[in-house]
């Protein structure tokens, strides 16, 4: 039996499950809840009834109200139900307002229930009302904030993820490696570039490290101390760095700016730092045979 | 976030690394509505990135007001921060003096790349920036 603090309301959900659904439904129809282009009225009343389901077998064991998360143990059940639902709704693509609302237009039906239900206890009308709201409404900001976490989860993946893919070393040639950096380089990637870079030499035995950026779009002086930090990283290794791929427009506002390269090599090209590396490390570029001929 | 403030100026909030790149993208477009230049623009881009890091950096934060005056080609930003201020002001603007471990390059090399480059204490606490350049 449910505990008496919410006796009521368990009597109103219960009393009439079918009723109920199709009452809350149509209230979902009149409040343009209803998705028709991504459930049909037969998955929609199923997730209806899951989350009654959920609600009746919370209801039936709470004794207090839950708190803002639902965590408390007794009211597992509808957390679950809703749970259930949110993932099931936010993979079709609904919003964020949707699954509040969806939520929330339980709370007419209810009260309409719970109206008649205390008929002859007007006293009690009220408290029971705030009941109702006050659960709605909790699962509601539950649903928001729950897919709100989830999606800052993806965000902050999706942003390591690229920050991994966006520095990759290369090998060029024995002894000869690259690292193309494209787009910013603020702290975090400058970290990451560092510290790929210095494995790959120890790795590759590399003597030269060509960080090329001709794909980044501006050389501010914060920019500017990472290149050189990592160039003398590099130089502590034993290795050396070559920047390329410093466009005269990147020149120019590096010079204004005061940021000096001091005695890191430059190269204006990918290419031309490709032929410095050789020549370092002692390779000789030979047009062949064939083509002398050709 | 970015919202379009009175008139044609575009407010970007600074309150970390993204939004410096933000900032960037924002001022990038607003060169282009001048059809600016490659090197003007790469310079001014340069500029505000200075200042907002600035501001994310060592001001706590705070916003970046971009305007277009399409009729002179004219580009300007105006930036706030929310910080203790500076108290020497010259000493800021010197190159090679820094409050952190960076360069101390930045609003010396900021001023050097636009035509036109103020800073000042607010009275309400914080540093304001206002930059200007034809592109």
């Amino acid at each position: 039996m449910p505990n008496s603090r919410f006796a009521e309301i368990f009597k109103i959900v219960t009393a009439d499950r079918a009723e109920l659904l199709s009452d809350w439904l149509e209230t979902q129809k009149a409040a343009g809840v209803r998705r028709p282009d991504l459930f049909s009225d037969a998955e929609l009343t199923a997730q209806l009834g899951q989350f009654l389901d959920g609600l009746t077998a919370a209801l039936a064991d709470a004794s207090e109200e839950p708190g803002g998360d639902l965590r408390d143990e007794e009211w597992a059940p509808l957390r679950d139900a809703l749970l259930d639902i949110l993932r099931e709704r936010s993979e079709r693509g609904a919003g964020l307002a949707e699954l509040m609302r969806f939520v929330q237009t339980l709370s007419n039906p209810l009260a309409a229930r719970l109206t008649e239900e205390v008929a002859d206890r007007p006293e009690l009308l009220s408290g029971e009302l705030l009941k109702i709201n006050r659960l709605l409404n909790t699962c509601a900001t539950y649903a928001g904030t729950h897919l709100l976490d989830e999606r800052d989860e993806i965000i902050e993946r999706q942003r390591d993820e690229m920050r991994e893919l966006s520095t990759p070393v290369v090998q060029l040639w024995e002894r000869v490696l690259t690292i193309p950096l494209i787009g910013t380089l603020d702290s975090a990637r400058a970290q990451e570039v560092m510290e790929n870079l210095l494995n790959a030499i120890v790795e590759h035995r590399a003597e030269v490290v060509i960080i090329d950026i001709t794909g980044v779009r501006v050389v501010d002086t914060q920019v500017g101390q990472h290149l050189l930090r990592t160039a003398s990283a590099v130089r502590l290794m034993g290795g050396e760095a070559i920047i390329s791929g410093i466009s005269p427009k990147i020149a120019q506002t590096m010079v204004e700016l005061g940021v000096d390269v001091g005695e890191v090599t430059t190269r204006p090209t990918i290419r031309s730092a490709l032929a410095e590396a050789f020549r370092k490390v002692g390779f000789q570029i030979v047009r062949g045979e064939a083509s002398q001929r050709g | 976030m970015t919202e379009r403030g009175s008139g044609a100026s575009v407010v970007v909030a600074l309150r970390d690394e993204h939004d410096i790149a933000l900032a960037r993208r924002e001022v990038a477009k607003a060169c282009d509505r001048l059809k600016a230049g490659a090197l003007r623009k790469v310079r001014f881009i340069t500029a505000v990135s200075e200042i907002v890091r600035n501001a994310v950096d060592h001001g706590g934060g705070g916003q970046i007001e971009i305007d277009v005056d399409q009729a002179n080609k004219m580009i300007t930003v105006r930036c706030t921060d929310t910080g203790p201020g500076i108290p020497d002001m010259d000493l800021a603007m010197k190159d090679g003096y820094s409050s952190a471990r960076s360069m101390g390059k930045g609003l010396g090399g900021a001023k050097r790349l636009v035509d036109r480059f103020r800073i000042e204490n607010r009275p309400e606490g914080g540093i304001e920036i206002w930059m200007s350049s034809r592109l």
